[in-house]
């Protein structure tokens, strides 16, 4: 079949991170359905759970950090959580290596899947490494504790510039940014003037300028009137799962995570829902459109249009569906169904 | 407790604050509402606004809200002033107590229903502590400050609403896990207090969860306690479930004032002037500054009467999915206020 590698014709290798609880199994999933779109991707598979080294220190394996830097594309199933067993999570070790500075997450109607709010088609664009989460804290006296937000202008302007130039690349129409400078003048006062200096650059694209809870308010009131959101962290955090809760939460919501040069992570940003994992019930959906955001960011469109709309289309027909989604299928069946209509298309 | 102002010759002096954008017209459809329920109040109009924000038309609306004790208030916008007017009209008056009640009405159309929330958001500090500086040309360090006093404060304030009102659960709503210190001290001092009060149930819920899950099951949501940022972003999720900026009231509430205002705190600045705004929440607050001072027949009058325009009469504003003007609503709002009126007055 006819398909657009970008540069070369061997296939890319990206890493497969399948992670844990219902990790396997949905990347299983998205492994088929790749497989049965012939997407031109090799997948490199690591196992992240932390190994002692020399030092005593768990850390993540080096065979993992070394294949996400040779590959610089990485889709990862969920993890978890390591409670204080004392190593740094993987998380912040990947966003450190390839400065993944911004978090973006698609949300989009499911149609077929029922909640209060219809036609929600909208991007959050956070703002992924300094802002509320510094870390920088301290008690100054007893019962006074200071926290640090850190806003600079070079972070600023990078995350506002990917906003941009997602919006222009993948046909939207307006960028909003989302501030509270009318409190916080210096630090969210950077953060604005930075999406206006780089706005100017896009004369195409509609630029607004919205306070935090004004865009909480309408949100919740008429999501329809969003586009692109650009924000930082915090704000993008929060922001970011109340638009999955409209579409009816975590569990359908993929996510990317850019970094530096065209590196970037793909994930679920669900759980590894202990409570099915093996039993074959997961469903793959929100991991499989990470898979579907990766394919865009290689531009693979034609591979990422054709699986996005099987797995819309299974969802819609609402014949096959996973336990979540109030059906009976196992995920197996789900995946099956999405392959068959891959096949189908082409 | 509050009932202690004096009432001097019989009579309340209330500060109308005016604000901007609906500010001022929703201030003079208050003043027709409270004369015609007969509440015994004089008013006293500051026309403190973004484009009136000088030292003296500050200080003014300070001093008379120190000596009548208690302020209506349109919203100030932030143009024009190099700090926001109104978190230094709150820090000023230390008014630590920032509530809103949001609850579904039946007849405003809403996508959930049976709402019935109390948000509580600590006033004064926190995010809102304006301590910023550029340490080098663009980095900026923005600071979060959480003390115990306030928190402890903000949390017993919220077990007495409750235990008033009559709830069965307050949520403590935060950010611990990122913020360990800052927050970690506010649900501290939550939980501290919620060993006082037995028969209210504590939990405590991470901001972005609590977010998504008011968009998915709004009816877990009882009491809800939590530190300045946050409260700014889940009261106007809240109000925006149950018909937005024009029908929620809020007060503010220190240990010697308060101060009643639109729950959102939105100028509305696009509908000014229009004869559109909903006047429904700025009402409420009247009423709820009536009851504040004691005068629960008048409270309860106006807030009836709004209540049955929208209910019977069907009268709605455009952003509650009506057609009428401001001025249609207010008039049928006066006309069953009447009605609700004894011709004495009340006692
Ligand atoms: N992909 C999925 N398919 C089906 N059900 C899911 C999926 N992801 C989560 N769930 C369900 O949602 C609920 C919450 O799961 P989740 O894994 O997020 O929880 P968790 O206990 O916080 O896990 P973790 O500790 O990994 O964060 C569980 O009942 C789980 O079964
Ligand atoms: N009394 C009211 N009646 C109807 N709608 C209102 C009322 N007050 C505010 N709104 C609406 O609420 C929304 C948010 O208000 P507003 O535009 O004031 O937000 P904002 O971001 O706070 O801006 P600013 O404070 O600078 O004007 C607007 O759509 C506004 O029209
Ligand atoms: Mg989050
Ligand atoms: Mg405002």
């Amino acid at each position: 079949t006819n398909t657009t590698t970008p540069s070369s014709d061997a296939p890319r290798t990206v890493t497969l991170i399948p992670g844990d609880g219902i990790g396997p199994e949905i990347s299983n999933s998205v492994q088929k359905i790749f497989e049965a779109a012939n997407v031109p991707l090799d997948w490199e598979s690591v196992d992240v759970t932390p190994v002692k080294s020399p030092d005593g220190k768990f850390r993540i394996p080096l065979r993992a950090i070394e294949s996400v830097t040779k590959h610089r594309i990485g889709l990862k199933g969920p993890l978890a959580t390591p409670v204080g067993k004392g190593h740094q999570s993987l998380n912040l070790a990947l966003r450190k290596q390839f400065n993944l500075f911004a978090n973006v997450r698609p949300c989009k109607t499911l149609e077929g899947f029922q909640t209060p709010y219809t036609n929600v088609d909208l991007v959050t664009i956070r703002e992924n490494t300094e802002g509320e989460y510094s870390g920088i804290e301290h008690t100054i006296v007893p019962g006074v504790v200071q926290s640090i937000k850190l806003i600079t202008e070079h972070a600023s302007m990078r995350v506002c510039e990917y906003a941009f130039l997602y919006a222009k690349l993948h046909k939207r129409e307006k960028v909003t940014v989302v501030h509270k400078a009318n409190i916080m003048r210096l630090s969210d006062g950077l953060f604005l003037q930075s999406a206006r200096n780089v706005a100017e650059k896009y004369p195409e694209i509609k630029f607004e300028e919205m306070y935090l809870d004004t865009v909480c308010l309408k949100m919740v009131q008429d999501p329809t009137q969003f586009d692109c959101l650009v924000m930082p962290n915090l704000y993008g955090d929060i922001l970011s799962d109340l638009c999955a809760g409209l579409i009816g939460g975590l569990g359908l919501t993929p996510s990317g995570n850019i970094g530096e040069n065209g590196a970037a992570i793909f994930e679920a940003v669900h759980g590894t829902a202990p409570d099915i994992a093996g039993h074959d019930k997961a469903n793959p959906t929100a991991l499989l459109l990470s898979a579907v955001m990766m394919l865009r960011h290689l531009n693979l469109t034609d591979k990422a249009d054709r699986i996005e709309k099987a797995c819309f289309a299974t969802i819609k027909d609402g014949k096959v569906l996973t336990g979540d989604l109030g059906g009976k299928s196992k995920c197996s069946e789900y995946t099956a169904e999405i392959c068959r209509r891959v096949k189908d298309s082409s | 407790s509050t009932n202690w102002r004096t009432a001097y010759g019989g009579k309340y002096t209330v500060t109308l604050i005016h604000g901007d954008g609906v500010g001022p017209e929703l201030m003079q459809h208050v003043k027709a509402a409270i004369r015609c329920v007969r509440a015994p109040i004089d008013f006293e109009d500051i026309p403190l606004s973004s484009n009136v924000a000088n030292d003296e038309m500050f200080e003014r609306a300070v001093t008379a809200v120190k000596r009548n004790g208690i302020a209506l208030k349109g919203n100030i916008s932030s143009q024009n002033t190099t700090r926001s007017l109104n978190v230094l009209l709150r820090t000023r008056l230390n008014l630590y107590a920032n509530v809103i009640r949001c609850k579904t009405n039946p007849v405003v159309p809403t996508r959930h229903s049976d709402i019935d929330i109390i948000v509580i958001r600590e006033n004064t500090e926190g995010e809102y502590s304006s301590l910023e500086h550029e340490s080098v040309p663009g980095v900026v360090e923005s600071l979060k400050i959480i003390t115990r006093a306030k928190s402890l404060k903000i949390a017993r304030f919220a077990f007495e609403v409750a235990k008033h009102d009559g709830r069965k659960k307050v949520t403590a709503v935060h950010k611990a896990n990122i913020m360990k210190l800052s927050d970690g001290l506010f649900i501290e001092c939550c939980r501290e207090v919620a060993a006082e009060y037995p028969d209210i149930k504590f939990d405590t819920m991470i901001v972005d969860n609590t977010c998504m899950q008011l968009v998915n099951r709004p009816t877990q949501f009882d009491v809800m306690v939590m530190p300045n940022l946050y409260g700014n972003i889940v009261a106007n999720v809240c109000a925006g479930l149950v018909g937005g900026s024009g029908f929620v009231a809020g007060s503010n509430y220190g240990d010697h004032y308060a101060i009643f205002e639109q729950g959102t705190r939105n100028t509305g600045m696009g509908i000014a002037g229009k004869n559109i705004a909903n006047p429904s929440g700025m009402l409420f607050a009247a009423a709820n500054m009536l009851k504040y001072l004691g005068l629960k027949e008048h409270c309860s009058a106006i807030k009836n009467a709004v209540l049955t325009t929208i209910e019977k009469h069907k009268l709605k504003t455009p952003d509650i999915g009506g057609t009428a003007t401001t001025t249609e609503f207010i008039e049928c709002v006066l006309k069953e206020i009447v009605q609700m009126t004894p011709p004495t007055g009340f006692d």
